[in-house]
């Protein structure tokens, strides 16, 4: 379970969530995207390719860590949502919020 | 991670159909993840199952057992969450009850409203009644029973 951060060449910070994404760790993951927009990021992509489970705290989070990245004029993407993760954002409305591509590159692209 | 201390039970049920699981968890949010990796593995055991009702099970312990811990107990140490699991062959049945008063689950506002969409919580309860097939509360309000249907 963690968060990756890396670098892509096109200048996107992006983070993948590795394990689950839920109230246990969801304030490391907010703490990071801080980190990131202080330091100047303003093009940050969420990866969920290799998470397993998300819990509404997790959900919780990724709507704060958005409004954050809005207030600072910034752009979010989410990506690799699988069937069931992507579930949970249409059940709670979230995908209405949320720019989410099927893929990193997908999403890479549409920043 | 902190080590976990999760002593879990599992025999036979009463009447001889199925099993029973029981499982005292502290009240720390460090130990949710093992805890719904166990009693999932227990779940499932000698069934077969589809990647979504794993996922769905997995979803909902987590919300109950974050919901028992935050808001039920408030992360008191000398406080547990008690898990009981009746399993049988067409449906599992979870209880989890915490050690706080209680709440009114009727009085938790739907999360989907337009005003509320973009809120930062109040979506646990919500997703708990997508994801099995049914939910029920004690009077008290400090023990959930979600019932999930086997495929």
């Amino acid at each position: 379970m963690g968060f990756q951060e890396t670098k892509d060449p096109s200048g996107v910070a992006v983070v993948r969530v590795d394990g689950q994404l839920i109230v246990g760790n969801r304030q490391e993951l907010k703490d990071l995207a801080q980190q990131m927009v202080d330091r100047g990021e303003r093009k940050i992509l969420i990866d969920f390719a290799r998470t397993g489970y998300i819990d509404s705290s997790g959900l919780g989070a990724l709507v704060s860590i958005s409004k954050k990245i809005r207030e600072v004029g910034g752009e979010l993407r989410l990506s690799g949502l699988n069937e069931d993760l992507r579930s949970l954002f249409e059940l709670t409305k979230l995908d209405t919020l949320f720019e989410i591509a099927e893929t990193p590159a997908q999403a890479l692209a549409s920043f | 991670m902190l080590p976990l201390r999760l002593c879990l039970r599992r025999e036979p049920a009463v009447d001889g159909s199925g099993a029973l699981v029981t499982l005292r968890i502290p009240s720390d949010v460090e130990c949710i993840e093992g805890a719904v990796d166990l009693v999932t593995r227990h779940c499932f055991a000698g069934h077969s199952t589809s990647p979504h009702t794993r996922f769905r099970l997995q979803v909902v312990l987590s919300e109950a057992l974050a919901n028992a811990i935050v808001r039920g107990n408030r992360e008191d140490d000398a406080k547990w969450v008690h898990l009981r699991a009746e399993l049988q062959d067409d449906v599992i049945r979870v209880y989890v009850t915490d050690e706080g008063p209680g709440f009114d689950p009727h009085a938790v506002p739907e999360p989907i409203r337009p005003e509320r969409v973009d809120g930062p919580g109040g979506r646990g309860l919500f997703l708990i009644h997508q994801l099995v097939d049914a939910v029920h509360f004690n009077d008290q309000g400090n023990c959930i029973c979600m019932t999930l249907r086997r495929p």
